[in-house]
């Protein structure tokens, strides 16, 4: 029950977003904000969709992103062909073709990817990801080369009669079809299908010996991702109305790994808070700093380590805690962890600042400016602070958590009883 | 005759080099079950720590260092990184030494910056060897064959004569009969990731200066030798030499192969026209997708061999 009204909240939320910095005087939309949103949509069809294979397959692909760009390029050529008008297919429908490019892909690769599971698979699909990125910079027919293709999205084919000119009406349809995607991406966990892809995850010699090809499993499951992938490359063709091998390429694989399992594999709704964090933190702190992904890469790796779970996982489990009603108690715990969290945090990113400004920053000719004030990266005095406070915090939120874990493990065992 | 010769002495040049990382990531792959996304960091971190041993101590000093500290790096992932995830099972160690490629990666970029380095070959070393039919063979090739064929043969040694090899070969196997008899098993996959590590700093450091050391080599080489890997058979040590000298070879004949498939359709009395996908798959000549052919040649093997060349076992 609560989790319907958390679903239509985040809908109403989504709905509304764009309307948060209109501006009132001119009367505009903040462009930032819609291209933003917009990104967002995409991103979590695709983080939904690689969970697919890696929270509920147990599979770790790496080509994730070949049936994005699959059906971004394929939506391009789409879209020219209704704009002569061979093709009477209204925009709406496009990202379902562009869905279907995916899944044609995708059971073609997945034919040879599947027969393989766990480490195998993962180097299958490294190469596939590589030989259609590779593919993509030289041919010129289909992919267009290092330029990539483009289009013009005002076919003027549209259910609803849209034009489909301002960046808020693809935002509206990005949105329409990230829930419907989302939505039929969860019903299929339900089916026999979404189990049987659980049991060849947990043990597929068992799932094999009741009578089930975990193969076939694999194999559908791949191709079904492929598909929402498909989709969400359709929807990025539509709002940006060009695709280069960027939208293929392993880079964005990797952000799909990074959003699904930083988000939480273990949870439905995991990779859809993952893929929201992340794009707000790519367009916030991709633009403060260009140690962008030493953060994100230590976030990943600490939470391999620490909370194999993710995000969603970390919420989930504070359930039996809720559900005893002792949650208050974890407050006062969390507070105490909150100043030596700060200072390995600062200590960290003052760190990675100050080496990254050092050589890159120097080369770029940009300064190093904080509290209103450049900052010479050459002195003593911030690289001893930010060393003194990363070994602070560190030693403080060792000693911290010790006395976190006493409480948290008094009241789960009083939450059990 | 000449480009062919040539062609087939540079290709074994670059086919040693393959063979040196893909060797570290077999015997780590084969013993642990653990892929190393972070081999080609590795190789990276070799190239740039040799270039800057190299200007402070000179190359040859480099040659031994910063291999011996590559490995050093190696075991801290082990002991550190590695062995906690362990109990999570084999996907959150993948997950594991991907997020290391990332990290790895800017660091690299951090401490050195964007730009490539100026890596050379040393002085001593950079004279042509012979001429072959007016074409000069450069010393330093010759001198990376020495190198890794040494480091084949030390390698075999060890593996094959020794009893640190013996109790490695069993504890790929057997770990828990080898740990029942005594051995500290933890330690023995301590030792093979950073000696696996190591081969690929020592890969680093000569190969840093045949290729360029920029922050990109690690992109550039990884998936390659991920190829190689799986190409040879995971698992297989001979399956992995086989496929490294096959890759090297294909590599540096394709940039001098001008022919397309179309040319080789002509004689049949097939000719080929027109402008669409297809036929742009067909005249392309070899020597444009090089790039292309290793990943070609693995989807094709595992179409129909799925466990490689010689794999004995499936991951």
């Amino acid at each position: 029950m609560r989790v319907r009204w958390l679903i239509v909240a985040l809908i109403v939320v989504a709905m509304a977003a764009p309307w948060g910095f209109y501006d009132w005087t001119h009367h505009r939309h903040s462009g930032f904000l819609i291209s933003m949103l917009s990104q967002m949509g995409m991103m979590v069809i695709l983080a939904l969709s690689y969970n697919m294979l890696l929270g509920q397959a147990g599979l770790f692909s790496l080509c994730h992103a070949t049936f994005f760009g699959m059906g971004g390029y394929a939506t391009i050529h789409f879209l020219n062909a209704a704009g002569d008008g061979s093709l009477p297919v209204p925009m709406e429908v496009m990202p379902l073709l562009a869905g279907l490019s995916g899944l044609a892909l995708a059971m073609l690769f997945g034919a040879m990817a599947t027969k393989q599971r766990a480490t195998a698979f993962a180097m299958i699909t490294l190469g596939i990801g590589e030989l259609m990125a590779t593919a993509a910079l030289m041919f010129h027919h289909f992919f267009g080369g290092e330029g990539g293709v483009t289009t013009n999205r005002m076919i003027d084919n549209s259910v609803f009669g849209l034009s489909y000119a301002s960046g808020l009406q693809v935002y509206y349809l990005i949105l329409a079809w990230t829930v419907i995607a989302a939505a039929l991406m969860y019903f299929l966990t339900l089916t026999p299908l979404g189990r049987m892809a659980n049991a060849t995850r947990d043990n597929f010699e068992r799932a094999q010996f009741i009578g089930y090809d975990p193969r076939m499993v694999r194999f559908l499951q791949f191709a079904l991702s492929g598909f929402f992938a498909g989709i969400g490359g359709g929807l990025y063709a539509i709002t940006y109305e060009i695709v280069t091998f960027d939208a293929l390429a392993a880079p964005l694989s990797a952000n799909a790994l990074l959003m699904a399992y930083i988000g939480g594999t273990t949870v439905f709704g995991g990779p859809i808070l993952g893929a929201v964090l992340i794009t707000l933190l790519q367009s916030g702190v991709s633009l403060l700093s260009n140690s962008w992904l030493v953060y994100v890469g230590v976030m990943f790796i600490a939470m391999v380590i620490f909370a194999p779970s993710g995000l969603a996982g970390l919420i989930k489990a504070h359930e039996p805690i809720r559900r005893a009603g002792r949650l208050g108690a974890l407050t006062v715990p969390y507070l105490r962890l909150v100043i030596p969290s700060l200072g390995v945090l600062l200590g960290f990113v003052g760190l990675v600042e100050l080496m990254s400004f050092l050589t890159i920053g120097a080369a770029q000719g940009k300064k190093l400016v904080l509290f209103g004030g450049p900052i010479d990266v050459h002195a003593v005095v911030p690289w001893a602070v930010s060393v003194a406070s990363l070994l602070l915090g560190g030693v403080w939120l060792r000693f911290e958590a010790a006395g976190f874990h006493l409480v948290w493990e008094r009241l789960m065992a009083g939450a059990r009883r | 005759m000449e480009t062919v010769l040539i062609s087939v002495l540079n290709g074994l040049v670059y086919g040693m080099l393959l063979f040196m990382l893909a060797s570290g990531l077999t015997l780590i792959f084969s013993m642990m079950g653990v892929l190393n996304f972070a081999h080609a960091s590795i190789y990276m971190v070799g190239a740039y720590l040799a270039f800057t041993i190299s200007q402070v101590l000179g190359f040859f000093p480099a040659l031994i260092i910063a291999p011996v500290l590559c490995g050093l790096i190696g075991a801290g992932i082990e002991i550190w990184g590695l062995r906690r995830v362990h109990h999570n099972g084999h996907i959150a160690e993948l997950l594991f030494t991907f997020g290391l490629v990332f990290i790895i990666q800017r660091l690299v970029q951090m401490t050195w910056g964007m730009l490539p380095m100026a890596y050379r070959v040393p002085p001593l070393l950079d004279f042509p060897l012979f001429h072959l039919y007016g074409v000069n063979f450069p010393a330093y090739r010759g001198f990376m064959l020495l190198v890794s064929g040494a480091m084949l043969l030390s390698t075999w040694v060890l593996l094959k004569k020794t009893r640190v090899g013996l109790i490695i070969q069993a504890a790929l196997t057997h770990p828990q009969m080898v740990s029942s008899l005594g051995h500290n098993v933890p330690q023995v996959f301590t030792t093979v990731f950073a000696g696996g590590c190591l081969l690929a700093g020592l890969a680093g450091v000569i190969g840093g200066n045949y290729q360029t050391t920029e922050p990109g080599m690690a992109d550039s080489m990884g998936p390659i030798v991920f190829v190689v890997v799986v190409f040879g058979g995971l698992g297989s040590l001979a399956g992995c030499f086989v496929a490294s000298i096959v890759m090297g070879m294909i590599q540096t004949f394709a940039v001098v192969v001008d022919y397309s498939v179309a040319d080789l359709l002509r004689p049949l009395g097939l000719a080929i026209s027109g402008d669409t996908l297809l036929t742009e798959v067909l005249t392309v000549p070899v020597a444009r997708i090089g790039a292309l052919l290793p990943f070609v040649m693995m989807v094709t093997i595992l179409f129909f061999r799925p466990r490689g060349l010689m794999g004995t076992r499936d991951a």
